[in-house]
């Protein structure tokens, strides 16, 4: 049974649509990846999952009692607001110090509980997000671009938490990222996403779909195409036959552009 | 109870009581940068005296009344078009000045203008101590209900959606608490200075606080502190009670920011 399932769904931003029928599932205990460009809705695609937004069409089906985890993208605390890890744990639900010191030291962030948020370096500070998501005992883990700010070796450190977490705890993780080369390594299921659904399934498969590398490149230079596709907005590779016609991709439109 | 009679003794009590609602509500109008929507809908509160008169009610209905109503005008006006600053400029100035013009139509009845934009905390009579006290007591039971899902919303709104809080609901809860708190400061502060006691303890509060419960305690202690100087001072110099509440909580203010800058320089040290 799947933990959440999306119909059809459409999400609409003023007059923008930022998705468009987008049909998913996340199944129990899997590693589902996002990747798509910037732009492409990932964000948006969380969000309407945790229901922060609600869909312009379609629906979303949440299976009962769902308990969920959420790391945020970035989360600003006003510098007005004095919070020490330990109580951070504890929003919204109050949890005791040994659950407290059990989740930190899942998330790999030991001997921080007593630190005022503020003071923690960008990895402890993701380690501690991702600590807080745990204490809900979550059957569904989502993460947004977890890594942002974090150099390599600390993000290829915290995607092994996060396997490990999965291990350990058993929950299904679902999460949007950009670093494709070590998340696919990482992951059960892939879906490529730009305002729909490009391609889906195993990491092997989505890599050589023409879908995929018409968004970020071929082979093996996927990770340096994702790269320069995010800093220039070029779209020099590439088309694979066929599909310009069946998708409207964006970035066709701005290679007519050019 | 005797003591009740004293008119002192009553103005200290009206005090402390919107000093102790007050201090929670404060934070989190600091936290989540409210400062001007505290100060709208305190400004507000002139017109809802002018309503109430006018129809014969009590102060304290036509003040919440007002303020609600402005708290919700603001509310969905927000995003818009305007930029939120603007758009409180313009309202909370828009209520004060239609409250005085609506005050003046009031021929036939003698009001004292300047009891209701700076308050008369000396003129407190018992049953003001009841609604005073009856009010404070409210916003404190609400906010202690609602206050972890007001923390979770504050820090990130999708913290909470994730945790299944509606942010929206936790607005309105702060939008009734706030609209609560002018209503019962208005004849102890006066509009005009209701939101200097929210947000000034609140910010004094900030350098000795490591945890936001804390927080909200030294505020309590310092809004407290600065109505019984205020008070005191008050009386020695013959000065009007509500400013002076206020100079009192700025000096407090001052001194707190000058001890963590004093803290940090050695510190680093």
């Amino acid at each position: 049974m799947s933990l959440v399932e999306l119909k059809d769904v459409t999400v609409r931003q003023g007059a923008q649509t930022v998705l468009q029928h987008v049909d998913l599932s996340v199944r129990s205990a899997e590693i589902l990846t996002i990747v798509g460009p910037n732009g492409s809705g990932k964000s948006t695609l969380l969000r309407t999952i945790i229901g922060a937004i609600r869909p312009t069409g379609g629906q979303v089906v949440r299976k009962a009692g769902l308990r969920i985890g959420y790391v945020p993208q970035k989360l600003h605390i006003d510098p007005t607001l004095p919070l020490t890890v330990r109580r951070f744990l504890s929003l919204p639900d109050r949890v005791s110090d040994d659950a407290a010191a059990r989740a930190l030291s899942h998330a790999g962030a030991e001997g921080v509980s007593s630190q005022q948020m503020a003071s923690l370096s960008g990895g402890q500070f993701q380690r501690v997000l991702l600590a807080r998501a745990l204490l809900s005992r979550p059957d569904l883990l989502i993460l947004d671009e977890a890594t942002q700010g974090l150099d390599q070796p600390g993000s290829a450190a915290f995607y092994r938490q996060i396997e490990a977490v999965r291990r350990d705890l058993g929950c299904a993780v679902l999460m949007v990222s950009h670093e494709l080369h070590v998340v696919m390594a990482a992951s059960d299921r892939v879906i490529c996403l730009n305002g729909h659904v490009c391609c889906e399934g195993a990491p092997e498969h989505v890599a050589s779909a023409p879908e995929y590398r018409a968004l970020f490149g071929t082979g093996t230079q996927g990770a340096l195409a994702l790269y320069r596709h995010e800093h220039n907005h070029t779209h020099d590779h590439a088309h694979g036959t066929g599909h310009a016609q069946s998708h409207d991709h964006k970035h066709d439109k701005d290679r007519a552009a050019s | 109870m005797t003591f009740l009679d004293d008119f002192l003794i009553r103005a200290a009590l009206a005090g402390l009581g919107v000093a102790i609602a007050a201090a929670p509500l404060g934070c989190l109008v600091v936290w989540r940068r409210m400062a001007y929507f505290g100060d709208a809908t305190a400004h507000a509160a002139i017109l809802g005296v002018a309503l109430a008169l006018t129809f014969q009610t009590s102060v304290f209905a036509g003040v919440l009344a007002v303020s609600l109503a402005m708290a919700a005008v603001i509310s969905g006006l927000s995003g818009r078009g305007y930029a939120m600053d603007t758009l409180l400029g313009v309202l909370a100035h828009s209520a004060i000045a239609f409250g005085l013009v609506a005050v003046s139509f009031l021929s036939g009845v003698r009001i004292d203008l300047m009891a209701y934009l700076f308050g008369d905390i000396l003129a407190v009579s018992k049953t003001d101590l009841g609604v005073i006290w009856g009010g404070a007591v409210l916003v404190l039971l609400l906010i202690r209900w609602r206050w972890s899902a007001l923390l979770t919303t504050t820090l990130n709104p999708d913290l909470a959606h994730a945790a299944g809080l509606d942010p929206k609901r936790e607005q309105l809860v702060l939008t009734v608490a706030l609209a609560l708190v002018v209503a019962v400061a208005i004849k102890v502060i006066g509009a005009l200075l209701i939101a200097a006691m929210l947000i000034i303890p609140a910010a004094a509060a900030r350098p000795f606080a490591s945890t936001p419960e804390r927080m909200a305690l030294i505020a309590g202690g310092i809004g407290a502190l600065s109505v019984l100087g205020g008070l005191q001072a008050s009386y020695h110099f013959d000065t009007p009670t509500g400013p002076s509440i206020v100079c009192v909580s700025a000096v407090l203010f001052i001194a707190a920011s000058l001890s963590d800058l004093v803290g940090r320089r050695i510190g680093r040290r």
